[in-house]
């Protein structure tokens, strides 16, 4: 037993032993740290909107290889590759700026056709159909429309004009004798380009801009049903509850706006209970 | 040892073959690099576009196109099956590395190189201990790591960090703080460890030397009888135990260079003032016989070490 224990057991196996240990641990290590600096990475910021076509952020940080292919095929120069500190999209991967230069939604979509990876969804062949962002008038107290200007250049300039854009027409209660063009963004039709928040007449930010659909829209309530949607009863035998007008009391339709004559109620409260 | 190793390395070389001859291939090699980065920067410097995007995926004259082997094995790790040009570029790029040796990438493309290069030599010129020496299969652990990251992370984790790509989409596409990341490699290889990064760390190396473990293009100590054991083609070669086999073996032994660390550089070949080297391919039968006998038992001693 002792002469065992002070022989070193086989020294190449424990060379191994050990050897295997520390490249674990150096590979463990690098690869925390990578995964640590990828999570940062994921972070996109809301003024960096993705090419037409592009997949979902997670989808496309893993198929985007950074070649630079789709910037180089944008004929506007739409699009720039994030570099390193200064752009804090992931360092390499193509983004526009919409205030800068919007998408001018190019029918043959040549970054897309670019893009060797398709990390541009080769399957986007109407522009479209492009869902790079969503628009929102996020400032309606400076929006010129919404001051009952008619500013309309948002609403001009968007390439689906009427459809992703339109201007809903209400009542100006502030001069009382005007009209309010409020520009209202349809998300299912808007493209993202961002033309609109480009041409946006104000000095600094526009008042409209394009977000990432992940910020500019949320989930829907779907566990509602809308009943100028669904117009079939959700249950045959509904009770026939009786259509209220508005009035004082439980009037109802035989006595718009208040009782019937003969009206008593069948208890009243007891007294002196007010006030307990 | 002889007198000879204490010349400066290269000298006894420049001497006998004169200075072009004694760095044909080192300037071969500096033009090819500089030619591929300037085939990507005629581009945006002078409308030129014979080819566009950068050394992870390219597009020569609107047909050809290149694509990283290494990319597109992190992006499909992470989940995305690319499209089929990326895998056409990725096939032709994997089939020619893998014929020409796949740390030719390394040495004749790769724009670190000339950036460990400078370093090297500057630590040279200060005479600076090599420092820290990690195994030589550290790389190995590196490529593991950073594949394995791919897969968990669900990015291109090496993209993150990686300065070739970096350098190269910087020099291409505007820089940033992505010189930060070259100089870090550049101080990391003259101050902290000899030849770190592409000898001992780089993952893309790596890679390139698996993709190139049986190529065909390998340099050959076709003469090493007539070595003089000057020490040169040590001194310059960036993987120095690659040179030990195919120099010092026996005559029954092949002469051919077969390590896929081998970036056939051909630095050796330059260096060497009694012509001991040269390209050939791999299945070179030429007899090459080993040194006499007054020799051999150093040689021996070095074919045990290594």
């Amino acid at each position: 037993m002792s002469t065992n224990a002070k022989k070193p057991a086989n020294p190449d196996r424990r060379r191994f032993l050990t050897e295997v240990a520390r490249g674990s641990a150096g590979c463990a290590l690098a690869g925390m740290g990578l995964a640590w600096l990828a999570k940062e990475a994921q972070a996109l910021p809301a003024t960096a909107i993705r090419p037409p076509g592009a997949l979902a952020e997670e989808a496309f940080l893993a198929a985007c290889v950074r070649c630079g292919l789709c910037v180089r095929d944008c004929p506007y120069d739409t699009l720039t590759l994030a570099e390193l500190g200064r752009d804090a999209a992931a360092t390499g991967t193509p983004f526009f700026t919409a205030r800068t230069i919007p998408c001018e939604m190019c029918d043959d979509i040549p970054c897309v056709v670019a893009c060797p990876t398709g990390a541009l969804d080769p399957a986007l062949d109407v522009i479209d159909d492009a869902d790079m962002g969503v628009a929102v008038l996020i400032d309606e107290e400076h929006c010129l429309n919404a001051l009952g200007l008619r500013c309309d250049v948002c609403y001009r300039v968007c390439p689906l004009i009427d459809e992703a854009i339109t201007l809903e027409q209400s009542h100006n209660a502030r001069s009382g004798h005007h009209a309010i063009f409020m520009p209202t963004v349809h998300a299912d039709k808007c493209t993202g380009c961002g033309k609109c928040e480009k041409s946006c007449v104000l000095p600094g930010e526009s008042a409209i801009r394009v977000l990432p659909t992940r910020l500019a829209r949320v989930e829907p309530a779907e566990h509602y049903r809308l009943g100028w949607e669904n117009r079939e009863k959700i249950v045959d035998e509904l009770i026939d509850l009786p259509d209220r007008l508005p009035g004082p009391g439980t009037d109802n339709l035989k006595a718009p706006g208040g009782f019937e004559q003969e009206f008593k109620p069948t208890f009243s409260l007891p007294q002196g209970s007010k006030g307990q | 040892m002889s007198a000879k190793t204490q010349s400066p390395v290269g000298s006894e070389a420049i001497e006998l073959k004169g200075w072009l001859a004694a760095h044909k291939y080192l300037l071969l090699r500096r033009t090819t690099q500089l030619l591929f980065l300037a085939l990507f920067l005629i581009g945006p410097w002078f409308g030129i576009w014979w080819v566009k995007g950068n050394l992870a995926a390219s597009m020569t004259l609107d047909i050809l196109p290149l694509a990283d082997p290494l990319m597109l094995l992190q992006s499909a790790l992470a989940g995305h099956w690319p499209e089929q040009t990326a895998l056409v570029g990725a096939l032709i790029v994997a089939v020619t590395y893998a014929l020409i040796g796949g740390r030719v990438y390394c040495s004749w493309v790769c724009p670190i190189n000339i950036v460990t290069d400078a370093s090297h030599w500057l630590h040279d010129r200060l005479g600076l201990p090599k420092g820290w020496q990690p195994k030589a299969n550290t790389r190995y652990f590196m490529l593991t790591a950073i594949l394995i990251a791919s897969a968990m992370t669900g990015t291109l984790a090496f993209e993150l960090v990686n300065p070739i790509t970096m350098l190269h989409r910087g020099l291409v596409f505007g820089l940033g703080f992505a010189w930060t990341f070259v100089i870090g490699i550049f101080l990391f290889d003259v101050l902290l460890a000899r030849r770190g990064w592409c000898s001992h760390l780089c993952p893309v190396g790596a890679f390139y030397g698996l993709l190139g473990s049986k190529a065909l293009l390998r340099v050959s100590a076709t003469d090493r009888a007539a070595c003089d054991d000057c020490m040169d083609c040590f001194a310059v070669c960036p993987e120095m135990h690659v040179i030990t086999p195919a120099l010092r073996g026996r005559s029954e032994d092949t002469p051919i260079i077969l390590s896929r660390d081998c970036t056939n550089c051909g630095r050796c070949i330059d260096v060497c003032s009694v012509s001991v080297f040269q390209f050939t391919h791999r299945f070179d039968q030429r007899p090459s016989p080993g040194r006499t006998s007054g020799k051999s038992k150093l040689a021996h001693k070095a074919t045990e070490a290594a």
